[in-house]
């Protein structure tokens, strides 16, 4: 499995089984007995390890193996296999050189920097980091050890508590890696081939020269550098470090997430009491936080995220090569953005030139934002611009493939623009509309061919949110729903697929929460009140700055839409209070006031006292019964996951893994409950049902529990999620 | 094959069309004649088409940058590259029709420096000039626009050449200090002027400096052909060996006087130069001993194995045939088919004569082996050693050009055997024309009689033209 070449092994890391190699309990295995294979040939004095996979060296652990664990003590003892094999590379006679290209991540990382020394190619598939934290996990194979020693205390915690990916000059520049190797254009080989071949080449040179001595490890400290290292030198300083570091992941996470408190204990036991105190402290901690309920709801999170970034419904029979986007707006452009990105040309239409002009720089903004983080040369930039085609007429829609309409969300103007696209459209050209609640069957009422009119739901900001929900009709062909996926998933987006209805499936559950959280202010709960309680349940954004930030206008929109469609179960606040607010100009961030003002560049929010007055005008007695704070986020939560259990009852939504991955994608849904239908399971269904009963007997039949969801709250064996 | 009865003078025609050493079968009334023909190639006329000659070609000497011509200005030295060409050619002045000159480096206050050398140079005031750019193969440009003025029937006596002066270079202000400074002279009133004045930082005072590095990538040339070279497998050794090749075969050609194109110029205040100044040819050890230069620390491109910073300006006298020949000229070459390409400025970006070559052999009806004399322009010995790979490769030519086959790699014996631009020096803009009477000159030494100029540029981009010798 190796060839020595003038006295240097070269490991040659390939995991036939998969696309990427993983640190599965097989390839340790295999690892150890090639070291002590290598270990005992007296003919070598050093070691090159290097992937044979273009674009990955090691991806990570195998989650699968720390899943499969059932306590505890056994996810410690796997930590203390790979500490232990990690500490013989580390201490090995003969120096170890990581050659990496492409991913370098989790247990991947923390071999490499057990290693001697470490060469990156700069492709951009190379990135270094350690994502743990992300699953709910930490580094548990020596990285919260040794990154610290390597790359010091401020840069390891920014690293393992964001679990962001570095790339290779940043790496170069923190000390993750000694060398850069370029990545290499056509030559007799593949680019991609030959970038491998030469990565071997120079990391066995530098492997000869550590071994002769010639090349030292050690790399000239600058005065920075010393100056840093004399300051964490100082016990106070790393003390005011960790309890700095501290605080700020409490205020981010709200204690809701194990793991960033973990890490830092592990990082400041290995430093403050030494390494074997340190090793033990991570493998154990990394035990528990196997088993805790926040890393199954992430991880649980990470394979539903790969299941929806997948097209089930098997290859559409035409790519599209040109698409078109109406309606320049926030969304429209926000689509224009993401599909010329990828190479696909874009037609931008709108019906004003000061429309036009505005999306236009929105699509320009965006890309060249990229430029200024440098993930874009400028001249990539211009080349990916000018896929775009801006216009006000339908010029050239005789050979889009795909039109997808952002235009005002009012059927009629719906209709007129469907007959309108229709008269210019190729027959084979899908229709897609991107609508956040309106049924797609009556916009498809005016299309000629309702097989291909299809739902594509983004969310803003448009190249922001991850999350795509498609909508297919019951006319809708399964070619159109394939054809729509493709594009989503070229755009980079996570995608469910459900079926119609009213404000389809995020949208539907969105609306009952919203309209639970008017029913708080108009009982006196503040703005910053409600937002301090969704966000202490694990929100990202507050409910208040939610429906700012969605609009105003589009929320009593939707609001009056839904509750004329479902009725009573979509009561509970008053929709006069969101029209009264729209009204009085208050249409949310767009408009500079909604429940908050949106000064220039004032850091404190400040609540808008034309909303409080208007609040103060719909005022209702709070029931004290049922409102703590508790009681008053689980009837936010509770509407909310009700509903998304509807829309598993009725059908709109396929299965629980893709309503999981649509509230939390595309609503924010707290990630470290892992969806509605994994909170679900991990509550309780019959607590969850209680505590309903409880909001119902005050409030009326918003709060029925559905069918489902008493099913399994009377069989506590039925779960979501097996 | 033919089987026909034709006539001899058809058969004579046809013979001549054929290229050398092929074997022709005829059968006249039921006999088979076999005739070898020899050395009697085909001659690249085209029917209808002008016939364009290169009258002579002369170039200052190339000095490295920061030598003796370092008070110059770049005009001064193509002026003294115009003048020689009169010299040597003693052309009325009045005779040129128009006078085309490359740059690449542009000084600011000659921006169109072929008008402002003419003018010194003594032609006539009413030859009008313009300058071309075209990175390094702008003196190219300058010739084939020349050729394309004579072919459309517009002009019959042109004047081309190219010069590149790097010993003085235009480094600018900041954006914003030069933003402010334009502010400034519009500013009315005292209060604005210091309100400008004061908003000048420190960070604003530094200077930018340009670079030989490509805009759209802003990766350097060394820094590409490095990688270049890793691409194709090129080994540090190879790269050296070229390289003292290239010095060594250029000492040679200098000291036999084969270099005859150079002229002498007196410097003003200085002495009179007559010889290139960077021919140095070194042992391999000492070149071994040299850290690379743009990819540190393992990369394989380094000073030795690069072509200099360089001053120097060329000029060429391109004539139709007619004109050189009604004027009593003996012309010393045919001009024939060109082509220009371009690729990828980011990963192949100095694989110009891989793409270029193909092509006009194509255009010309040749194959490598018909070529007697290769003229390539050497930027890196990685580069040239890379191109040679490349262009022997089936796997390159079918994956990246579009082509069933290789085009072949030069053989050595015929390739740039008076010293190249790792030698002789690089003028950016004055290399071309250097190429080309290079290549003229060679024919007629060695007696050959099809010439294949070829080079890559910044950009991404390559030439390549086909010179036939003018029957002596």
């Amino acid at each position: 499995i190796y060839e020595v070449k003038d006295n240097v092994a070269v490991v040659r890391i390939n995991d036939p089984t998969s696309k990427v190699n993983t640190l599965s309990r097989h390839m340790q295995a295999e690892m150890v007995e090639v070291m002590n294979e290598i270990w005992g040939n007296a003919a070598v004095k050093s070691v090159v390890l290097i992937s044979r996979k273009p674009g990955c060296f090691i991806a990570g652990a195998d989650i699968n193996m720390i899943q499969a664990c059932k306590t505890a003590e056994e996810v410690t003892s796997l930590s203390q296999e790979g500490q232990k094999i990690f500490d013989q590379v580390e201490k090995s006679p003969i120096p170890i050189v990581a050659a990496i290209n492409g991913s370098c991540l989790g247990g991947g990382l923390e071999f490499a920097i057990a290693c001697q020394y470490r060469i990156a190619t700069k492709s951009k598939k190379t990135i270094l980091g350690t994502p743990e934290v992300m699953l709910g996990l930490l580094p548990g194979a020596g990285g919260t050890q040794r990154l610290p020693k390597m790359v010091g205390l401020p840069a390891a915690f920014d690293m393992m508590l964001t679990g962001k990916n570095i790339r290779p000059d940043k790496a170069k520049k923190m000390g993750l890696v000694h060398q850069l190797v370029d990545p290499l254009g056509p030559g007799l080989k593949s680019p991609e081939e030959r970038t491998i071949e030469y990565l071997e080449e120079v990391a066995v040179d530098f492997a000869k020269g550590l071994a002769g001595k010639k090349v030292t490890v050690e790399k000239k400290k600058g005065l920075v550098q010393k100056i840093q290292d004399f300051v964490m030198g100082l016990p106070p300083v790393r003390k005011q470090i960790y309890k700095t570091v501290h605080s700020k992941v409490m205020k981010q996470s709200k204690g809701l997430y194990p793991a960033p408190l973990k890490i830092i204990e592990c990082i400041q036991t290995g430093i403050e009491k030494g390494n074997a105190a340190g090793y033990l402290t991570e493998s154990q901690n990394f035990g528990k936080l196997a088993m805790t309920s926040e890393s199954r709801a992430l991880i649980g999170l990470y394979h539903g995220q790969v299941t929806c970034k997948k097209n089930h419904f098997g290859k559409p029979e035409r790519d599209v090569k040109k698409l078109a986007v109406l309606g320049a707006g926030l969304m429209g452009a926000g689509i224009a953005q993401v599909t010329i990105d990828k190479g696909v040309a874009t037609i931008l239409k709108d019906t004003t030139e000061e429309g036009l002009a505005r999306g236009h720089q929105q699509v320009y903004k965006g890309l060249n934002d990229k430029t200024k983080k440098k993930s874009l040369t400028t001249f990539e930039r211009d080349g990916i611009m000018s896929l775009l085609s801006g216009q006000l007429d339908y010029r050239d829609f005789e050979n889009a493939d795909m039109v997808i309409e952002a235009v005002f969300e009012d059927l009629s103007i719906k209709h007129k623009v469907v007959k309108e696209v229709e008269a210019v459209i190729p027959p084979h050209c899908i229709f897609a509309t991107n609508t956040s609640a309106l049924p797609i069957k009556d916009i498809a009422a005016a299309s000629k061919r309702p097989e291909k009119v299809i739902g594509m739901h983004y969310f803003s900001p448009v190249d922001k949110m991850q999350l795509l929900e498609i909508i297919t009709t019951n006319k809708t062909s399964k070619d159109t729903t394939a054809s729509a996926v493709a594009v989503g998933l070229k755009q980079g987006k996570v995608i469910i697929v459900v079926g119609d209805g009213p404000g389809f499936y995020t949208t539907r559950c969105l609306a009952p929460m919203l309209a639970e959280a008017v029913r708080a202010l108009q009982e006196g709960v503040g703005p910053k009140k409600l937002d301090s309680l969704t966000t202490g349940f694990g929100f990202p954004v507050g409910a208040a700055t939610l429906a700012d930030e969605v609009g105003i206008d589009v929320a009593a929109h939707v609001a009056e839409d839904l509750g004329k469609a479902f009725g009573t179960r979509f009561g509970g606040g008053n929709v006069e209070v969101l029209k009264m607010m729209v009204q009085k100009g208050f249409k949310g961030r767009k408009s500079g006031k909604g429940c908050y003002v949106y000064g220039a560049k004032s850091k404190e929010k400040k609540v808008n006292s034309g909303a409080e007055d208007i609040l103060k005008s719909f005022k209702l007695t709070a029931p004290p019964a049922v409102s703590a704070d508790e009681d008053i986020q689980y009837r936010l939560v509770s509407r909310f996951v009700n509903e998304a259990v509807l829309c598993l009852q009725e059908g709109i939504l396929p299965d629980p893994v893709q309503g999981d991955i649509g509230a939390v994608f595309g609503l924010g849904f707290p990630p470290c409950l892992g969806g509605p239908f994994r909170f679900v399971d991990s509550h309780g269904a019959d607590k969850l049902v209680q505590k309903m009963k409880r909001f119902e007997e005050a409030y009326g039949n918003q709060f029925t529990p559905c069918q489902l969801l008493l099913d399994h709250a009377k069989d506590s064996s039925k779960r979501f999620h097996k | 094959m033919l089987t026909t009865n034709q006539s001899s003078y058809d058969l004579f025609c046809f013979i001549l069309q054929r290229s050398k050493k092929e074997k022709c079968t005829f059968h006249f009334h039921n006999t088979t004649v076999n005739i070898f023909v020899a050395k009697s190639k085909k001659t690249l006329a085209k029917p209808g088409v002008k016939n364009i000659v290169l009258v002579d070609g002369v170039r200052t000497p190339f000095l490295q940058s920061g030598t003796i011509y370092a008070d110059l200005m770049p005009h001064d030295l193509a002026r003294a590259a115009l003048q020689g060409l009169l010299n040597r050619t003693g052309l009325p002045k009045d005779a040129v029709d128009y006078i085309v000159y490359g740059t690449v480096i542009q000084e600011v206050k000659t921006s169109n420096v072929a008008r402002e050398a003419a003018l010194g140079a003594g032609f006539s005031d009413k030859t009008p000039a313009h300058t071309v750019t075209m990175a390094c193969i702008s003196s190219n440009q300058a010739m084939t626009t020349a050729v394309g003025l004579i072919a459309a029937g517009q002009c019959d006596a042109v004047v081309a050449g190219g010069v590149e002066f790097m010993s003085d270079v235009p480094i600018r202000h900041s954006r914003r200090m030069r933003k402010t400074m334009l502010s400034l002279n519009k500013a009315k009133t005292l209060g604005a002027r210091l309100s400008l004045l004061g908003s000048i930082r420190l960070a604003h005072l530094a200077p930018e400096l340009p670079a030989v590095a490509e805009f759209s990538t802003a990766e350097t040339m060394g820094h590409s052909a490095d990688r270049l070279a890793a691409a194709f497998g090129v080994s540090r050794l190879e790269q050296d060996e070229f390289a003292l090749r290239s010095h060594t075969l250029a000492k040679k050609a200098q000291d036999s006087g084969l270099l005859s194109d150079v002229i002498s110029f007196k410097v003003p205040g200085k002495d009179i130069v007559s010889k290139d100044n960077g021919i140095r040819p070194s042992t391999m050890e000492q070149m071994a001993k040299l850290k690379p230069a743009f990819i540190k620390p393992h990369g394989t491109v380094t000073a030795a194995n690069s072509s200099f910073l360089t001053d120097g300006a060329s000029a060429v006298l391109i004539m139709s045939e007619e004109k050189a020949l009604a004027m009593g000229y003996k012309p010393k070459a045919y001009l024939r088919d060109f082509v220009y390409v371009s690729q990828d400025p980011k990963d192949q970006l100095l694989l110009g004569p891989t793409y270029a070559t193909p092509k006009v052999l194509e255009k010309s009806g040749l194959t490598l082996n018909d070529i007697d004399v290769f003229e390539f322009h050497e930027a890196f010995a990685g580069q040239i050693m890379a191109n040679l790979k490349a262009m022997e490769s089936d796997w390159f030519a079918q994956t990246y050009m579009g082509r069933k086959t290789k085009v072949g790699a030069p053989p050595m014996e015929k390739f740039n055997s008076w010293g190249g631009s790792l030698s002789l020096g690089h003028p950016f803009a004055a290399t071309g024309c250097r190429l080309v009477t290079t290549v003229a000159h060679r024919l007629q030494k060695e007696g050959g009689q099809y010439g294949l100029v070829a080079a890559c540029a910044a950009g991404g981009q390559g030439h390549a033209m086909v010179i036939e010798a003018y029957p002596q």
